[in-house]
């Protein structure tokens, strides 16, 4: 049976960005402040998967032609890459460094190591929850 | 502060990691897990001289002191334990590039394979509770997809169980830890040690050193061991001889490691208990072993068999005990691996694992043959083999301690061991051929030989080199009958 | 509140082990996924429910919420659903490889 579902299409082409804005704001928002990797790549798999919902499968994958197991590997080796990266200096894995720099539009900021291991989390726990959910949604 | 100690956990993680890159070409995955294997045996020999000559070396991951950070310990123990399941986990990485076969590898096997071999590494490292949770988890998920990778409807149905069991036992963990928390307020082992020991050991302690003891023994099959039979015959030779060398040993490692460095002081209760258990797994293990007449179901008895003695040599506790302990739990892990793998060899030959409809291989298959035979009588503890360093020492141990009735079962289970698999070498080797045989028996690939060959020698030389071994043996027991050593060791810096 | 919440865990601890003890695969997931989540409730109430403000720097408060247990249960929970996930899809794929989710009848012969 063809459902109607415009309501939820429309209303999905819109949500998504925002979604995805928030997550990308709770990811960076995680050195000082709640928020983080971890629950920035669930809330983006949220988006995504609001998408498979409103539309249909096939059509994420043409839409977004990526292989989640593939994320996955990208993120865990990422985030092994950068504690390991503490072995070139003498220190114990997953030391993580931090200074201040000052760049053109954002002035002064904090760039730190723990981000780009943060980015492996987000990685890892986008491709994680997507491959769990398409490959229990795509058999039916 | 060594990242050495780390070394052996990462090496397979980003091996594991860089595998899924390459998920479809199958040449470069062979090439890169035999090379990281190699690496990683290296690696982990690296360790134990590294242990062997500075001490126990820790490692503060991101350099937060204990016992707020997360630490890794590498004692002799545990260096030993990892060095062997470099071996066993490479010996049966190469098993398995000659059987898997292609559908396997082509989902995701050995990214798999190395995943579990992370966890029980990670294991075996660890410093502090929680991170042994979740290094059991790492590996009891890469398990769950080993077991069940394949699909045939055997192991779908064994795989149901091994999770739920795992899933209830997972959670029983966990209960274990809160508990910790809530009484002690840390989950590091030399700190939970030290509170401890300052607090004394009282019945609520004891208590939550039996839950714990409940747990590791799901694992280990302590007493627990129903579910293992099913699950352990389910999967292919090269995964039943990971599961049968490695995820066991894991449980026996963490009981070994809990009685030793933290709950130690009430032995009366939890030692005899340990002692109990171990009497009724060993006597339950060589009753399958003599009753089954298959040769999964015959080999799967045995590991029950082996936990039972291991744990014997811990309840007792003395120095010589936990020296026996320590080298059968090694000559165990080697032995039980070399066992699968022949096993596995032996069915594909057969085309059949039940002994009823075997006879005669030994026309077929002589190499095969007598290094079973080899393997067997490792396995039983007869002298020039590693198996007979480890049982002497154990009872040796029990008797000086008094422990006559246990020391009685575990010399009988012995004797018993030796007849359940004499019986499976004659009844397959022996006799005539049968008159059908089965349309499933195939060649043995030759390659298999090497890695079962490697695990041979390995078997022989820790039997005939027990007086080179012993002194690592004698280190990691040191540590396990002074849990001072340990505590000075990851406390210091 | 500690009382409510151990309650609770109880509670939940109950029902999973009923639902375990079922016959249907489907409840015995379930199950297992209560049992789990009961048991994070009772990690949470063992390590003591404090108010306090949050463990980061910059916070001047008196006292301060341990975050170790709230840390332990985000990593339980990551597994515990991992796990469950895979447990459903196993049991789907059981259902309809083996053509029944009885326990009873996944026992499997004595002789093999």
């Amino acid at each position: 049976m063809k459902t109607n579902d415009v309501i939820l299409q429309s209303a999905a082409k819109l949500v998504v960005f925002v979604i995805l804005t928030f997550s990308a704001y709770l990811f960076l928002s995680g050195h000082h402040e709640p928020g983080g990797g971890f629950i920035g790549g669930l809330m983006s798999a949220a988006a995504l998967v609001l998408l498979a919902l409103a539309y249909d499968l096939d059509t994420i994958r043409s839409v977004l032609p990526v292989n989640y197991r593939i994320v996955t590997a990208t993120g865990l080796l990422l985030a092994i890459l950068t504690g390991a990266g503490s072995f070139l200096f003498d220190r114990p894995f997953l030391s993580h460094a931090f200074d201040y720099f000052t760049l053109p539009l954002l002035g002064k900021t904090e760039l730190a190591t723990a981000v780009l291991f943060d980015l492996g989390v987000y990685l890892a726990v986008v491709g994680v929850t997507m491959t769990i959910i398409l490959s229990i949604g795509e058999d039916r | 502060m060594s990242n050495l100690v780390i070394m052996p956990l990462l090496v397979p993680l980003v091996t594991a990691v860089l595998l899924i890159f390459f998920h479809k070409r199958l040449r470069a995955q062979r090439i890169l897990g035999a090379v990281s294997a190699l690496i990683n045996i290296a690696v982990a020999l690296g360790l134990v001289l590294h242990v062997r000559g500075n001490g126990i070396a820790t490692l503060q991951l991101g350099g937060w002191a204990p016992p707020q950070g997360i630490v890794f310990v590498a004692d002799m123990f545990a260096a030993l334990l990892v060095l062997t399941t470099a071996i066993v986990g490479a010996c049966c990485l190469f098993f398995a590039f000659f059987t898997i076969g292609e559908p396997r590898e082509r989902h995701y096997f050995y990214p798999f394979f190395h995943f579990l071999l992370v966890g029980v590494i990670g294991s075996f490292l660890t410093g502090d509770i929680f991170n042994l949770f979740v290094c059991f988890e790492v590996m009891l998920i890469a398990s769950y997809a080993l077991i069940v990778l394949g699909g045939t409807k055997r192991q779908l149905r064994e795989s149901i169980k091994y999770l739920l069991i795992n899933i209830v036992s997972s959670a029983l963990f966990v209960t274990a830890v809160a508990y910790l928390y809530g009484t002690l307020g840390t989950l590091n082992m030399a700190d939970l040690s030290m509170r401890v020991a300052e607090a004394g050991q009282d019945g609520l302690l004891t208590l939550l050193s039996v839950l714990l003891l409940l747990v590791f023994g799901l694992k280990a099959g302590l007493l627990l061991f129903f579910w293992l039979p099913g699950s352990y015959s389910a999967p292919p030779p090269a995964v039943a001889a990971v599961f049968a060398g490695l995820l066991t040993k894991v449980g026996v490692y963490a009981i070994i490691r809990v009685f030793t460095l933290i709950f130690y002081h009430d032995q009366a209760v939890t030692h005899v208990l340990i002692g109990v258990l171990a009497a009724i797994t060993m006597s339950a293990g060589v009753i399958g072993a003599i009753a089954y007449r298959d040769v999964h179901r015959i080999l799967i008895y045995n590991i029950v068999a082996a936990v039972g003695f291991m744990a014997f040599g811990l309840a007792v506790a003395s120095r010589e005990a936990l020296e026996g302990a320590t080298f059968y739990l090694l000559h165990d892990m080697l032995v039980k691996a070399l066992l699968f793998l022949l096993g596995g060899a032996l069915i594909a030959g057969a085309g059949t694992s039940r002994l009823a409809e075997m006879g005669g291989l030994i026309r077929r298959f002589p190499l095969l043959g007598w290094l079973l035979l080899v393997a067997a009588l490792a396995l039983v503890g007869v002298p020039p083999t590693s198996g007979f360093v480890g049982k002497l020492l154990i009872v040796q141990g029990g008797l000086a301690e008094g422990w006559y009735w246990i020391t009685g079962i575990s010399l009988a289970s012995s004797l018993l061991m030796l007849y359940s698999m004499m019986k499976l070498f004659m009844a397959a080797f022996w006799g005539e051929e049968p008159l059908h045989r089965p349309p499933s028996a195939s060649r043995v690939p030759t390659g298999v030989y090497w890695p079962i060959g490697a695990l041979t020698v390995l078997v022989l030389a820790l039997g005939v080199g027990a007086q080179w071994a012993m002194p690592y043996v004698a280190m990691a027991a040191d540590a396990l009958t002074d849990p001072q050593i340990y505590i000075d060791a990851v406390m210091k810096e | 509140m500690e009382v409510l919440l151990c309650i609770a865990a109880g509670m939940l601890f109950t029902v999973g082990t009923y639902l375990i003890l079922a016959k249907s695969l489907l409840r015995i997931a379930l199950g297992t996924s209560l049992i789990s989540h009961g048991v994070h409730l009772l990690l949470l109430t063992m390590a003591g429910v404090k108010r306090g403000a949050p463990p980061l720097l910059g916070e001047e408060a008196q006292a301060y919420t341990d975050p170790l247990p709230q840390a332990l249960i985000l990593t339980s929970i990551v597994i515990s659903f991992g796990v469950t996930s895979f447990f459903f899809v196993l049991a789907y794929r059981a259902y309809k490889e083996l053509g029944t989710d009885d326990m009873e009848q996944l026992r499997g012969q004595g002789d093999e």
